[in-house]
């Protein structure tokens, strides 16, 4: 069988914004069809039909059963461009990228957008259980006294909409709390947590003073830039932060620390390798290979957000090659914390050390904003044009956690 | 748009209008814009002319005879007046060939053709003058009678009345038929609704400046790639979207900023969109990349409009450094860089061997503008790059020309306060401020494949404004 390399062509983002911000009344569909748009236009692909859009949203409603779909349709490509739905939590992103990767390395597609989109300012707000089964039964019932007898059991509490948590179900811990044990464990102090942090803002101010983002980004609603961007934070400021997550002495884990809820989306263009050639597009760096892990992380014997050391060791041992043979290293900052615990995971199991001068070396989610969804196709698209401008044979690695105590690595090479 | 004031918000109201049509502030003439021919066509051959005829052969469009106001052929009307004769049907344009005239004496022909013709043609007619350029006479009179041709040009098209423009022609020596047509061919359609009381000259196409066997004149950018930058919105957008009708791939470029409203233009059109700072030193490198990178490694550019510009006003004795710099880098600096990166033949994706650079001047920089130092410098500047460049580029079929628009309906014009727009606007021969889409047609016309003949030419789109002028 022939070889069918897939390869990122480019990728295009909304800039990223705080939930309940500018991008407030946008719904997911809004910023995943802008996303699609300022691609197509990045490359002249108005009108064209694609092998296939696959994307997702992590916070959902039910109206947008078909998200990806209705987005292609809101968009300038061709009606005839399909498209699929994915989720797997926050990698849902890079998973739709390998999703398609895979189609086009079997030749089932040629071409290929891979994304997603999240609104936290747009949630889906539900009713309570108790309203939602006393509404069924009243909707079941055969005449007005049982109908009003369906709704006796409901109390006013109960009227409440419900917001929607960030909570492992099984746990019912949040996200932070669910860290905050992981970060306590592994003994991650405040002092390194504060200066991942700055680190990454540092390192997304200056991506974007180079005009490193120009032909990534496209503004959206008026805002240009990432809007919890905060280029003069100093390590000062850091520290005099309250800690917001795990409990007395030695929480660790503030706002300045972990990510933001946000709002935005990305999406990258994907394409076997001799077709990107072909049309004259660039080959920016090839997607290599893939692995998925997941914790056992409700028995408590592993971190909910520690994924990425079960992931990467595996990926690794497939590709025969160990972290020093990366240009760059990609690890969500879902929270300060999960990248020194991913960190020292990966060294205590004996896979290696992380060299920290090619760890997110243009910022990352803290600096950022983390749109659940978007984060996979913000990294993609940031490392592709990162192994492109190395050089090719350059490699970088990908590493997003993921609710549920799973983990989505990659591997990419520099074309 | 700008918020309304209760003066702008009366005078758009029906008893509004009223008062201020009794106070002669008549509305203006629409005017008929597009690929549409302003016919019927008649043709004045005046003494020792030709080319006109064989222009309108090689359009394919069939004119019949202008009338000439001969004392036997004049009519009384009821009251017993002398009238000139009158043509059966209103005319749409009248062509007149004074190509042939040299002597003072001969210019009693020119009255004779033009007088017929000033109160019978159609709404948004059309008066084609076409003479021979001074460069190309021999004798002090032949000069004085070139320039007197513009005369009667400039005062025709005040003259005219119902979104009636006159434009005059100069044809240089050893202009063929061919090398004219397509300045006619604007001439005469709804394309040029906004240019009049102008004059340039148009010459014989350099070698290598052809227009290829593919050449569609209804589609004349099929095939090839249009930089357009400034894209975004306004006058950029109409340029956009005019060059994409015919037939252009568009690299719509404009800032980072504007990101979002560029994609839409882009996508639009079908083109690609290129978010960049045009001021930083490799930004003609950037469009070239992003031309070879997304439009195919053999791709180049056909032609490059620059119309990106900006104003920093201030009164000359309020005016610092930054507004200055500002201005005079985004209009007219980065156009040099860019045109000299692009301009090598041997950089993937820049300008074509053949191929078209156009500027955008202004009226500002033609005569001045209170508050606008910075930007009628730029702006002036523009006109002196165009005359430079067409000149160094003597012998590469490169044509650098600009337009000057006059007062045009945008989101910049509209921030005027009302009472000074209003001014603006019909301080000019057709009463009306123009549209951005008449800019881009005057452009699209300048960037066409045929209008090789057409070079350091610097064309007013202003409907004949008293500025300047």
């Amino acid at each position: 069988m022939e070889t069918r390399n897939a390869v990122v062509v480019g990728g295009n983002r909304t800039p990223f914004t705080k939930a309940g911000g500018k991008y407030a009344a946008a719904s997911a569909q809004d910023l995943l069809t802008a996303a699609i748009d300022g691609l197509v236009a990045r490359f002249g692909l108005a009108g064209a039909e694609l092998g296939e859009v696959a994307a997702g949203a992590v916070l959902k409603h039910t109206r947008d059963f078909n998200l990806t779909r209705e987005s292609v349709l809101g968009s300038a490509l061709s009606p005839h461009t399909p498209a699929c739905d994915l989720a797997q939590a926050c990698g849902t992103g890079l998973e739709a990228v390998i999703y398609v990767s895979n189609k086009i390395r079997l030749g089932q597609v040629d071409t290929g957008i891979a994304g997603g989109a999240d609104t936290a300012s747009d949630a889906p707000i539900v009713i309570t259980e108790k309203l939602r089964r006393a509404l069924l039964r009243a909707n079941t019932a055969r005449n007005l006294p049982d109908r009003l007898k369906a709704f006796l059991a409901v109390r006013p509490a109960d009227l409440v909409p419900v917001p929607p948590a960030v909570n492992e179900a099984r746990t019912g811990l949040s996200m932070g709390e669910s860290q905050a044990i992981t970060t306590k464990e592994w003994d991650v102090t405040r002092e390194a947590q504060d200066e991942l942090a700055l680190a990454s803002h540092q390192n997304l101010a200056r991506a974007w003073d180079s005009g490193f983002f120009d032909d990534l980004v496209t503004p959206y609603l008026g805002v240009t830039r990432d809007t919890i961007l905060r280029s003069d934070t100093t390590l000062e400021k850091l520290a005099r932060l309250r800690p917001v997550f795990g409990k007395g002495e030695g929480a660790s884990m503030t706002a300045g620390n972990s990510t933001a809820l946000s709002d935005g989306a990305a999406v990258v263009l994907v394409a076997e390798e001799e077709t990107a050639r072909a049309n004259g597009w660039p080959a920016l760096a090839r997607i290599v290979d893939s692995q998925v892990a997941a914790t056992d992380y409700v028995t408590g014997k592993e971190g909910l957000l520690m994924g990425g050391a079960r992931a990467i060791p595996a990926l690794l041992e497939r590709n025969s090659m160990t972290l020093d043979d990366f240009d760059f290293i990609e690890i969500h900052e879902a929270f300060a914390a999960t990248v020194l615990a991913t960190i020292k995971g990966l060294e205590a199991n004996g896979t290696g050390t992380v060299d920290r001068s090619k760890l997110n070396v243009n910022g990352s989610s803290l600096a950022a904003g983390h749109p659940f969804a978007a984060t996979g196709g913000r990294i993609v698209a940031s490392l592709a044009k990162m192994l492109a401008d190395k050089g090719p044979g350059s490699k970088g690695l990908i590493s997003i956690c993921a609710a549920g105590g799973q983990a989505v690595t990659a591997i990419m090479e520099g074309c | 748009m700008a918020s309304r004031s209760i003066l702008e918000t009366i005078y758009n109201t029906g008893p509004g209008r009223a008062v201020a049509r009794r106070a002669g502030l008549s509305d203006p003439p629409r005017l008929k814009r597009g690929r549409t021919l302003i016919g019927p066509v008649v043709l004045a051959e005046l003494d020792g002319g030709g080319i006109g005829a064989s222009v309108l052969a090689e359009l394919g469009i069939s004119a019949e005879e202008a009338l000439r106001d001969l004392p036997e052929l004049r009519t009384k009307d009821e009251k017993g007046r002398e009238a000139p004769p009158s043509y059966p049907t209103r005319p749409g344009s009248l062509v007149v060939d004074a190509t042939g005239l040299r002597s003072i004496e001969q210019l009693e022909q020119l009255r004779q053709v033009l007088r017929p013709a000033m109160k019978s043609l159609e709404r948004s007619g059309r008066i084609v003058l076409l003479a021979t350029d001074a460069s190309a006479v021999d004798g002090l009179e032949a000069h004085a009678v070139a320039q007197g041709i513009d005369g009667i040009n400039r005062t025709v098209g005040k003259e005219l009345r119902g979104g009636s423009t006159s434009n005059l022609v100069f044809v240089r020596e050893g202009t063929t038929a061919a090398d004219l047509a397509s300045t006619v061919d604007f001439l005469l359609e709804g394309r040029s609704a906004f240019v009049s009381g102008q004059s340039w000259r148009v010459g014989p196409r350099k070698e290598g400046d052809a227009t290829g066997t593919d050449y569609d004149r209804s589609c004349p950018f099929k095939g090839r790639i249009v930089v357009v930058t400034g894209s975004a919105r306004g006058i950029g957008a109409a340029i956009s979207r005019t060059f994409a009708r015919d037939g252009a791939t568009v690299v719509a470029v404009d800032i980072p900023a504007a990101g979002e409203s560029l994609a839409e233009v882009a996508n639009e059109v079908g083109g690609s969109a290129l978010q960049l700072d045009i001021t930083i030193p490799e930004a003609g490198n950037r469009i070239a990349a992003h031309v070879a990178r997304v439009h195919g490694a053999d791709a180049k550019i056909w032609a490059i409009v620059h119309n990106a510009g900006i104003t920093r006003d201030k009164m000359l004795a309020n005016m610092d450094e930054k507004r200055w710099a500002q201005v005079l880098d985004v209009n007219l600096a980065a156009e040099i860089r860019m045109n000299e990166i692009l301009l090598d033949t041997s950089l993937p994706g820049g300008l074509a061997e053949n191929s078209r650079i156009i500027g955008i001047a202004s009226t500002s920089g033609v005569a001045g503008n209170k508050g606008q130092t910075n930007y009628a410098a730029s702006k002036a500047g523009v006109m002196g790059l165009v005359w430079a460049e067409s000149e160094a580029l003597e012998h590469r079929p490169v044509t650098v020309n600009a337009v000057a628009p006059g007062f045009i309906e945008t989101e910049m014009t509209g921030a005027i306060p009302f009472v000074s727009r209003e001014i603006f606007r019909r301080t000019n021969s057709l009463g009306q401020g123009g549209q951005p889409v008449d800019v881009a047609e005057t452009i699209a016309w300048l960037a066409n494949p045929a209008s090789g003949g057409v070079t350091g030419q610097v064309v007013r789109v202003c409907g004949q404004n008293l500025v300047g002028a």
